[in-house]
């Protein structure tokens, strides 16, 4: 039973436990993100007690290769998200076995 | 900022709901993302990202104390890339 979980079925899920109509369903999952992106973009990391933390790391300028030439380009320094699972969904997910996956 | 922080910001955001509704979807959201990893599905947010389950073979490992061997089994951990738009406006330096 692998499928995707997308902002679709998040809002109609919102649709029908929490009672909210479509389009606010649909306004809800877009603003949650929306929040998420928003607060890691002001350089806050996120923190959803339960699910994980969303951290920002900042990374120094790195030499490169184009694989396909063998050209050596310097990587940029870069400010990238980082996602740390909280101990709960990890021992969540740990439970699964090769069985249970068959994505 | 923290969930209860997200659910304030919601909150302003949607002034026609009450409180404790905008409370109970941001819960649910979260529960829905963590029950879909516990079965083995993927998550894909289109411009924020898709989480999804990294394989760990098992191996040997040690208890850092007794220094003993110990097998550890075999397991998934929960894996996140940032999407396209994530990505980009994050990144302020590059």
């Amino acid at each position: 039973m692998n499928v995707t979980l997308t902002k679709a079925e998040l809002a109609d899920l919102l649709f029908e436990k929490v009672g909210l109509n479509k389009r606010e369903a649909k306004d809800m999952v877009e603003g949650f993100f929306e929040e998420i992106r928003s607060a890691l973009e002001r350089g806050e990391s996120v923190k959803l007690s339960g699910f994980g933390n969303f951290q920002l790391r900042d990374k120094p300028q790195r030499p490169g290769r184009n694989p396909k030439t063998g050209e050596e380009i310097p990587i940029s320094a870069r400010r990238v998200v980082t996602f740390h699972a909280s101990q709960k969904l990890k021992a969540a997910v740990e439970r699964l076995t090769d069985v249970d996956k068959r994505a | 900022m923290t969930k209860s922080e997200l659910i304030v910001r919601l909150a302003a955001r949607f002034p026609q709901l009450v409180a404790k509704d905008t409370d109970f979807a941001v819960k649910m959201v979260l529960d829905a993302m963590a029950d879909a990893l516990a079965q083995g599905d993927r998550i894909e947010i289109r411009g924020f990202g898709s989480f999804s389950l990294n394989y760990r073979p098992p191996r040997v490992g040690r208890n850092p104390k007794s220094g003993e061997k110990v097998q550890v089994p075999e397991k998934y951990v929960p894996h996140f890339k940032a999407g396209k738009e994530l990505r980009e406006r994050v990144d302020i330096i590059g």
